[in-house]
């Protein structure tokens, strides 16, 4: 039995008519055609498939669409504005932190709240808050980085060295 | 992966859900954070025909101190105990625990209801309540009853929630005077289920002897176990280093791991051992 639902996604209002057993990650990819949002895992441990729901980062590969029925979606396509880049993926871009890109856009949804919450956080509070995005390129070094990056360009504090380092 | 089919219903009242639970019957499941069913749903190790969301139910989301007890609404998320600031002041093996559960994005679904009433051993919570002496609250059409978590957990991925009820709320006593708690597990890799996990309760009078204890297991008995004996050691003493090391070897001696390919049974058994220790240490020295 299909289920009408609405919800909105990157600021805009969607209407769609799921089954039950239609995963967020489906809506978003398939019926609303907006593919930035990943499928790697599928068993939640990834995060490739990470958007916000109301502020909070969720793997869309594990919630029902119908559960997002009012709620507020942001997905990597809603990240920059008008005005330009979000600092994070202007971070990301500028300290090299992504190599595939395939992690790319649900390690930045995650760190949107990650700097939501904690907007100038250690390199560990970082690492620790990462723990659920794997990236099978990097090596992780360069994400931190980035993230780094943005919280201190969100604070308009003095910007690290986007410089890589030689060892 | 895609489930089997399932109707969704979501009520916005738990008499609404208990009703849902009897018309459907047995193949009807509670949707909580999800992040344990719906995994499993897409696996197709469960396929319950109907799902029942509680997630738009007001009033199940809570922490709070009243008559005595630490209530806990049985909808609270993982990320608001991790943010909760009573549990930081007092309550600090749930600080230990959530940080090693999964990862951010499904602390911000999963809940503490969740977590006991998928009646997993691996889960981490059966553990940390089992240690404070917790008992749950469960409600059906004949109203509510409280069951001790040393009564909850009857199998695998069974408990005393009966089908019609809902588990509603946790209910642990408070901490009074000298209290400290610790909880640590043996991980393969962040995220993972338990290897071994030790939850450690320790309450003092004014005299410095023990009137309270709790030590619960993760992942190394079939079903989530507390080490009764090193408890009985334990209280009434003052908790000294030959103790805890007594009590450590107790909690490796009375577990019952099963060799997986997280380990074998005296890998299992030694971690018990060590991290018992290392808990019962903690949590001494968090009792100030």
């Amino acid at each position: 039995m299909a289920i009408d639902i609405k919800l909105k996604v990157n600021g805009t209002e969607h209407s769609a008519t799921v089954e039950p057993r239609t995963l967020l990650v489906h809506l978003i990819r398939e019926n609303l055609s907006m593919t930035g949002t990943h499928i790697g895992c599928d068993t939640s441990s990834c995060g490739a498939c990470t958007v916000l729901i109301d502020g909070k980062s969720a793997k869309s590969c594990t919630i029902l669409a119908v559960q997002a029925n009012g709620k507020e979606i942001t997905t990597v396509e809603g990240m920059a504005t008008a005005e330009g880049l979000h600092p994070l993926q202007e971070g990301f871009h500028l300290n090299h932190a992504l190599h595939c890109g395939f992690c790319t856009p649900g390690m930045m949804l995650r760190a949107v709240e990650l700097l939501e919450k904690n907007p100038n956080p250690t390199e560990e509070e970082i690492r620790w808050g990462i723990a659920g995005n794997l990236c099978r390129c990097t090596g992780y070094n360069n994400i931190v980085k980035a993230i780094q990056w943005a919280s201190a360009k969100m604070q308009d504090k003095e910007l690290p060295s986007t410089e890589p380092e030689f060892v | 992966m895609i489930a089997e089919n399932f109707s969704y219903a979501a009520p916005s009242s738990i008499q609404e859900a208990i009703t849902m639970l009897h018309e459907y019957g047995e193949d009807a499941k509670i949707l909580a954070g999800g992040h344990s069913l719906i995994p499993m749903m897409k696996l197709r190790f469960a396929s319950p025909t109907h799902l029942i969301d509680i997630n738009n139910i007001p009033g199940l989301s809570y922490i709070r101190e009243e008559d005595g007890f630490l209530k806990i609404g049985a909808m609270t998320r993982e990320v608001d105990v991790e943010d909760s600031e009573l549990i930081k002041s007092k309550y600090h093996l749930f600080g230990d625990a959530t940080k090693l559960i999964a990862d951010p994005q499904v602390r911000n679904f999963g809940t503490l209801g969740g977590n006991l009433a998928h009646g997993d051993a691996a889960n981490d919570h059966p553990a940390v309540m089992m240690s404070l002496g917790a008992s749950v609250i469960i409600t059906g059409n004949e109203g509510s009853r409280e069951v001790s978590l040393d009564d909850f957990f009857h199998g695998f991925y069974t408990t005393a929630v009966e089908h019609g009820e809902i588990l509603t709320e946790i209910k642990i006593p408070v901490a009074k005077g000298r209290f400290g708690s610790a909880y640590h597990k043996a991980e393969r890799k962040v995220g993972d289920y338990a290897t071994a996990g030790v939850a450690a309760t320790l309450q003092f009078d004014e005299s410095g002897v023990c009137n309270r204890v709790g030590l619960g297991l993760t992942n190394v008995s079939p079903t989530p176990m507390r080490v009764s004996r090193a408890e009985e050691l334990l209280m009434g003493s003052r908790v000294s280093e030959q103790d805890i090391a007594a009590a450590a070897k107790m909690a490796a001696e009375d577990c019952s791991p099963s060799e997986d390919l997280r380990g074998n049974v005296d890998y299992k058994r030694h971690l018990v051992k060590v991290i018992t220790k290392r808990m019962l240490t903690k949590a001494l020295g968090r009792a100030k």
